[in-house]
């Protein structure tokens, strides 16, 4: 980023302080099935009280082909209250190929139509980064932290200068080392949560209060 | 004799591309089933911009994507670098067809690949 843009950035931070701009714009990004949407739904849950939902789960990669969109979320903690508009993304990758929803059970036709709309999602998804005010960054803990696709987002926040938390995920799980996560990407906070358990929330929300409040 | 061509791309050649350029370059070259080595990698829009045109190039069995790895980059430690934020420069990135380039190991200093011949 050139020094006149970076300018702009931190200009434009300080004004959105000073005038308390409301309904900073965060993208939920990550791996397919890192629990980007699982943790989407409980934010929901949580904050909204309803049955509402960003959208539906499954075991099988690739369940959000579009990204969705929620506005004006409030979340109050620790006496601060924020508002959000969360943008919960297709899970972000480097490979799609049809065979690998053939071995989950799919037809021939259905696996190719799931992995063509798998393909525009990360599309889809990429084009987000340049209209967000910043990233929850959802990884799995059972899993290496050091992917193309967390490289990639992290690189883009920084080069971006703006805002980033990694969600260590899934540390119900009896293989999850949050520990390795946060040694992978020392220069950004990270809170460990189980977005299907509830566990690690409130700890989350303080965060998420303090990044992009 | 059958073999898999492995280019090893100096920074130099690299950076007389502009973005798009290098991006295009990337996927026609790996589309041929070529692997290859960037001796200075891309920066992060370009690549995120690489997954974005892989995307849209893959078609049923005949192109399934990239596997692409990078190095994290090394974080700025100077007081003047953090003061004006210095772009994060890439280190060296490995690139190939998804279906004969597998990374077995990476860490924030070591990659470490598979690559299969049979397709």
């Amino acid at each position: 980023m050139n020094m006149i843009k970076r300018f702009k950035v931190s200009f434009s931070k300080i004004f959105n302080k000073l005038f308390k701009k409301k309904g900073a714009c965060i993208g939920i990004y990550g791996p397919p099935n890192a629990g980007k949407t699982t943790l989407s739904n409980r934010i929901l849950r949580d904050w909204v009280g309803s049955e509402e939902t960003m959208g539906s789960v499954s075991h099988i990669a690739h369940e959000t082909r579009h990204a969705k969109r929620r506005n004006g979320l409030i979340i109050e903690t620790n006496g601060h209250t924020i508002s959000l508009d969360i943008v919960d993304t297709p899970g972000l990758a480097t490979k799609i190929d049809f065979h690998d929803f053939m071995e989950q059970g799919m037809s021939d036709s259905e696996s190719k139509k799931r992995s063509k709309e798998a393909t525009e999602g990360v599309i889809e998804a990429v084009k987000w980064l340049d209209d967000l005010d910043g990233v929850i960054l959802v990884m799995d803990s059972t899993e290496n932290p050091y992917t193309q696709v967390n490289v990639t987002v992290i690189g883009n926040m920084e080069a971006r200068n703006l805002p980033l938390l990694i969600v260590a995920n899934k540390v119900d799980l009896p293989d999850a080392d949050p520990g390795v996560i946060k040694e992978a990407f020392p220069q950004h906070p990270m809170v460990p949560v189980s977005a299907l358990e509830g566990m690690g929330m409130d700890s989350f929300y303080e965060a998420l209060a303090k990044q992009f409040g | 004799m059958q073999g898999i061509q492995l280019d090893l791309i100096s920074e130099a050649r690299i950076s007389q591309m502009a973005s798009m350029e290098k991006v295009r370059y990337i996927i026609d070259e790996v589309r041929k089933g070529k692997i290859l080595v960037l001796e200075k990698g891309l920066n992060p829009m370009e690549e995120a911009k690489l997954i974005e045109m892989t995307m849209s190039a893959i078609q049923p069995d005949v192109f399934s994507g990239i596997e692409m790895q990078s190095y994290p980059a090394n974080a700025e430690s100077s007081l003047l670098g953090k003061l004006f934020k210095k772009q994060n420069s890439k280190r060296l990135t490995v690139i190939g067809p998804a279906n004969q380039l597998k990374t077995l190991k990476k860490d924030r200093n070591l990659i470490s690949a598979l690559v299969s011949a049979s397709k």
